[in-house]
């Protein structure tokens, strides 16, 4: 038994060395081709597929083709920087309304209510995105926004049609926001009656001791969920693709302006990067699938070390 | 005689703290609106637009270009979520029995710590490499095959995670109460422990079959889609399921396709609310309503 269920338990090592191996094996050719231009050039073109192959970096390729990911490294941390911003309020605010004003008795289904966010699947993000979010901001909300624009940089118009960097930024907010509350929940809930009451006892409002005391220990708590929430935000796919807009090689100039991810792109190009026949699209798409391997590692590492604890599974 | 001089705040100050405070707690009770407004308006547009779309022929019919039914992809789905389960179910139970009965050490620490890398690895990730490995390099195409195994590498860490909690559960006096009648491992963990802590591990695999359900990503590349219902084959055959119809007929300009967008996120949506809820139930019925 032993024997047998450890045998077993080398699988899950043994699927991520397959997965990270064969993607490094995969996308090897793509970066020996695209160096560090992949990281810092912006523009991705799979050249001309009529002419014949030309040998460029020691790789067969296409005149006139070059992979760089700048649009999308742009793009993903504008996007996942921005829902992270929006879930550190929203999630900040909601607990503490939970967990200090609601009744005890109500605490828990109400949250139930947030956490529920994090059962709805992406696609149906997306779906609400296309259907009510993007046609709803683009109407009622873009047009007060860009009358600040004349003030504020990045607001003003065009506004487009709701698809975009904003959009993007508040479905994936609301996708995240449950890892915060979570998390942040179950801080909160541990903190010993004592220290309440001795603020209370004090002299506080419930407001001071909830901002002044309770949220006073929970930095690392909070720098933990938040990058664990910010690993899903930089990986989500379905939602991101359908709301962003799908930018080529375009930079964001507003917080309306159409992006995409890293992601959303592997999903989105992967058809048509096959049609390329020196292989080197496919492959470069490896190399973001490796990029987002690694980011999604790091951030894993970060917040396991933070949160001195395994990330919540199902919030 | 001293006067008793009674230091009181400022009047203005008190104002200011008290101000402070309502203004906080508006904010607060604000955030939480939007979210229970964001997650209410999703559910009710999903069961508004969805039962209006629930028609007859739903279940009947196969999707016909951007019309018909959904017949064929509510099978897949059941196919290929059910398909993973079975492939996922073995082996993260036994790796969840090493890591909560057998182990110790270096080799257990980082398999605990590995399965939770594997939760964060973005599906498209595990989509992509599901498509270049099963569906080009071994030849398989499109097919059931590369779609379940593709969703069962994303289960996998759900159910070792889930298993491991369900067994530490248990009472080690159960453990030492079993080993001390003379049951060797096997018996004692088939026998006493996978029984004693068989809720929580039902709860667990019933969340990660949701979590299947919902997924696209992992399947847009692995499954493919059909026009047919599923009819037996492993590999060389694509599938047909809901999520795909949700992605991809929302974006056509045909009544028809939304309709059938709506109804394939209405009948996912509350698949997904039922496992949940039911999971839920089982886990406050055994455990307590603290979880």
């Amino acid at each position: 038994m032993r024997r047998i269920t450890a045998a077993a338990a080398a699988a899950v090592p043994l699927v991520l060395a397959v997965i990270t191996g064969f993607l490094v094996f995969y996308a090897a050719r793509a970066i020996r081709f695209n160096g560090i231009g992949f990281f810092t050039t912006n523009g991705w073109s799979i050249g001309n597929q009529y002419a014949n192959p030309i040998q460029m970096h020691g790789v067969l390729a296409m005149p006139g083709m070059h992979f760089g990911i700048v649009f999308l490294l742009v793009g993903t941390l504008a996007s996942a920087a921005l829902a992270l911003l929006f879930a550190f309020v929203l999630g900040i605010g909601a607990t503490l309304f939970l967990t200090e004003i609601v009744p005890g008795r109500l605490t828990r289904p109400l949250s139930s209510l947030v956490e529920l966010l994090a059962a709805i699947p992406s696609v149906v993000y997306g779906l609400w995105g296309i259907v009510f979010l993007a046609p709803f901001l683009a109407r009622h909300v873009y047009p007060l926004f860009a009358r600040l624009g004349a003030v504020v940089p990045f607001l003003g118009r065009p506004i487009g049609a709701g698809y975009g960097l904003l959009t993007s930024a508040l479905i994936l907010t609301l996708m995240i926001v449950p890892f915060i509350t979570a998390i942040l929940r179950d801080a909160l809930l541990a903190i010993p009656a004592e220290l309440r009451e001795a603020a209370v006892s004090l002299g506080s409002t419930r407001f001071e001791v909830a901002t002044r005391v309770l949220l006073r220990g929970q930095g690392r708590t909070l720098i933990g969920a938040g990058i664990l929430a910010l690993g899903r935000a930089l990986g989500e796919t379905m939602a991101v693709l359908m709301v962003s807009g799908n930018a080529l090689n375009s930079l964001p100039e507003r917080i309306y302006s159409p992006i995409s991810t890293m992601a959303a792109f592997i999903a989105a190009q992967l058809d048509s990067a096959l049609g390329d026949q020196t292989g080197l699209a496919v492959r470069s798409l490896a190399e973001i699938a490796l990029v987002l391997l690694v980011i999604s590692i790091l951030t894993n590492v970060l917040s396991r070390l933070l949160l001195r604890a395994s990330p919540p599974l199902h919030v | 005689m001293s006067e008793i001089r009674r230091r009181t705040l400022p009047r203005s100050r008190i104002l200011r703290r008290r101000l402070t405070a309502a203004v906080g707690w508006s904010v607060a009770a604000a955030a939480f609106g939007v979210l229970a407004l964001a997650m209410l308006h999703i559910l009710g547009l999903t069961f508004l637009r969805g039962l209006s779309a629930l028609g007859p022929g739903i279940f009947t019919r196969n999707t016909e270009g951007m019309a018909g039914g959904l017949r064929n992809a509510v099978v897949g789905t059941l196919v290929l979520s059910g398909g993973a389960l079975l492939l996922v179910a073995p082996l993260g139970m036994a790796v969840g029995v090493y890591l909560s009965e057998f182990g110790r050490g270096r080799f257990a620490t980082s398999v605990r710590f590995l399965s939770d890398v594997l939760v964060g690895v973005p599906s498209i990730v595990l989509g992509y490499f599901g498509y270049i490995a099963l569906v080009i390099d071994l030849g398989w195409r499109f097919s059931l095959a590369a779609g379940a195994i593709t969703l069962a590498i994303l289960m996998l860490p759900y159910v070792v995670r889930t298993t491991e909690q369900a067994l530490r559960r248990v009472p080690t006096a159960l453990r030492e109460a079993a080993y001390a009648l003379g049951g060797n491992d096997r018996q004692v963990v088939l026998r006493i422990l996978m029984r004693a802590a068989a809720p929580g591990i039902l709860t667990g695999l019933l969340l990660a079959l949701t979590l299947a359900t919902g997924e696209t990503a992992p399947l847009l590349y692995t499954a493919g889609w059909s026009n047919y219902v599923w009819h037996g084959r492993l590999t060389h055959q694509p599938v047909a399921y809901l999520t795909y119809v949700i992605w991809s007929f929302i974006g056509e300009p045909f009544r028809s396709a939304h309709r059938l967008a709506y109804a394939a996120a209405f009948l996912i949506v509350v698949f997904i609310l039922l496992i949940n809820g039911g999971a839920r139930l089982i886990l406050a019925r055994v455990f307590g309503p603290d979880r």
